[in-house]
């Protein structure tokens, strides 16, 4: 037999090898056009100016909307943000910046395993840190509960994104006797700014459908939430108590529900990608 | 280790030195002729030694090369000049360095670089805008006005030979312009603080002939105003734009002399091997 290898066996499998992965990848394409689709073919009934501006309305009475849920999830989102991010980010400068072996690796793997606490978990934590002393839920104890699961994310990507600032932009500013913390804030971090903001933009997506911590924490409002310390509804509350519901018209709300959240959060990671892309188009002319 | 090199007297060395290069200028009353005077210099990656007890002196006012093989030690060398050596973890020095008459360790890391610069061998500039490169190191000092500034800006990229490529497009990203272009803004970025040294790692490595020969000619424009203090691993390029050439072999200093003596007739064999291409 000759040395070489058969052409016709070699063709064959990278025939078979190439189709399997392009299955593989429509297959994870379909499935997100299949819930957007799904969710709309169901929802589209009620999906109209109503929906967005009304407050719920009784069974039987016929319209009404998620008004009070959608202001719930803004202001959940925006509290969060405010506790996620600064930790965020500081944690991440500092691991990326200054953390020594050992002590990068306690945060890092701390980190990682707060990732990893169940959602669940989460809201009974913060159920018990802020709801049962407060006598109530609210939409301060839903904040708190999606800021904390913002925190490792937020911190692993600006980690991320400062590592990846090239070491000669570091040297660069060192070199023109800029102390470590000036060439940090005003090479390093300006260098990585778009991909912390995609970053945290990400971030801020993945929490916005959470239910379960919210279940324990912010709880759920037939009407909208004055202020921080009553509780507020939300849409994944929403879309789960509906969904639980006997009634046909929630059902429809519930499906709704989801695709204006899934739409929502399809827009934040599109605006995320367009602000990564333009950061890199800055920085190489 | 030898002990006895590293208890050299600095005067000493100096005078020795003096004597040798007897004709070099002192051109400037401030500054004595040496630049710098290192003595009984060891310096340490972990426990592999990088330099084995350098002793030289690098004269003001004047191109000084440092060539040698890869991994002799020259970029080490001109990395303790400047203390960028300390960024990196795991490493230690010994010896002794003067700038002028000051001891080298004594003075702020940050203080020092303003007044020895660097240029890398990778033309790094920062994502900003030309002018931003070179108003860099002019705001850390925080004592500038918005007009000198633009001024200093101006003359650093003059004294680059850059300000008639980018004078329209000075808000326009650095990353923009060519590689040759881009280090050449790294050496107007340096000179825009006014050092009394520029150190450069290979700073042509990365460019073309073109590129190289603009950057050789502002170095003898502006060796005039500033000691020079390059690492090149072009000997041609050595030979063009030297006064002195030191010569390094696994982290010692094998020979330091004047650009001609050591591509005529270098005093030590060695040397004379590298020159002539037999190793290295």
């Amino acid at each position: 037999m000759s040395a070489s290898y058969p052409s016709r066996t070699r063709k064959i499998v990278n025939y078979t090898m190439l189709s399997l992965t392009g299955l593989c990848t429509l297959l994870v394409v379909s499935v997100l056009f299949t819930i957007l689709a799904y969710l709309l073919w169901h929802g589209a009934h009620a999906l109209n100016l109503n929906f967005f501006i009304k407050l719920p309305a009784p069974v039987g009475q016929g319209g009404g909307g998620v008004a009070n849920a959608i202001i719930g999830t803004l202001k959940l989102l925006a509290l969060a943000s405010l506790i996620g991010v600064p930790i965020g980010l500081i944690g991440g400068i500092y691991l990326s910046e200054f953390a020594g072996g050992w002590s990068g690796f306690a945060v890092r793997y701390t980190t990682d395993l707060l990732n990893g606490v169940p959602s669940v978990v989460m809201g009974i934590f913060v159920y018990t840190l802020v709801v049962l002393p407060m006598h109530h839920f609210s939409t301060l104890a839903g904040g708190i509960a999606l800021g904390i699961m913002m925190i490792p994310i937020a911190l692993r990507s600006t980690e991320d994104f400062l590592r990846a600032v090239p070491r000669s932009l570091r040297e660069g500013g060192l070199a023109l006797g800029a102390s470590k913390s000036e060439t940090i804030f005003t090479i390093v971090i300006p260098a990585a700014i778009y991909g912390i903001i995609t970053g945290v933009m990400l971030d801020i997506a993945r929490v916005a459908g959470e239910t379960a911590p919210l279940l324990f924490t912010a709880f759920g409002n037939q009407f909208n939430s004055p202020g921080w310390m009553q509780p507020t509804s939300s849409l994944p509350v929403v879309i789960y108590n509906y969904a639980i519901s006997p009634y046909d018209e929630w059902h429809q709300q519930a499906w709704a529900a989801g695709f204006v959240l899934l739409s929502g959060l399809l827009a934040v990671s599109i605006l995320a990608r367009v602000v990564l892309a333009r950061g890199k188009k800055l920085s190489h002319g | 280790m030898k002990t006895v090199m590293k208890a050299i007297d600095l005067d000493q060395l100096s005078k020795a030195h003096e004597a040798r290069f007897s004709d070099i200028e002192r051109t400037d009353e401030q500054l004595p002729w040496p630049q710098f005077t290192v003595a009984g210099l060891n310096f340490y990656y972990g426990s592999h030694q990088a330099l084995k007890d350098i002793n030289l002196i690098v004269p003001n006012k004047r191109v000084t090369a440092f060539i040698g093989p890869s991994g002799c030690g020259k970029t080490t060398l001109l990395r303790t000049l400047n203390r960028m050596n300390e960024e990196v973890p795991g490493t230690r020095v010994e010896g002794s360095i003067r700038l002028g008459d000051r001891d080298l360790f004594s003075i702020p890391a940050t203080t020092l670089r303003r007044v020895v610069g660097m240029v890398f061998q990778k033309p790094s500039p920062f994502p900003k805008t030309i002018f931003e490169n070179v108003a860099f190191g002019l705001r850390l000092e925080h004592r500038f006005s918005r007009s000198e500034i633009a001024d200093r800006v101006e003359h650093s990229l003059r004294r680059a030979a850059l300000w008639d490529e980018v004078k329209d497009k000075l808000n326009q990203s650095a990353n923009g312009i060519s590689g040759g272009q881009q280090q050449r803004l790294c050496i107007a970025r340096a000179l825009a603080v006014d050092p009394d040294v520029l150190l450069l790692d290979e700073p042509c490595s990365a460019l073309d002939p073109v590129s190289t020969a603009k950057i050789e000619d502002l170095l003898f424009e502006i060796k005039n105003t500033c000691t020079i203090v390059i690492v090149t691993h072009n000997m041609l390029q050595a030979a063009r734009v030297a006064d002195y050439v030191g010569f390094f072999l696994n982290g010692e200093l094998i020979e330091l002399n004047r650009a001609k003596q050591i591509f005529q007739n270098p005093e030590r064999q060695q040397t004379q091997d590298y020159i002539t291409g037999r190793f290295g």
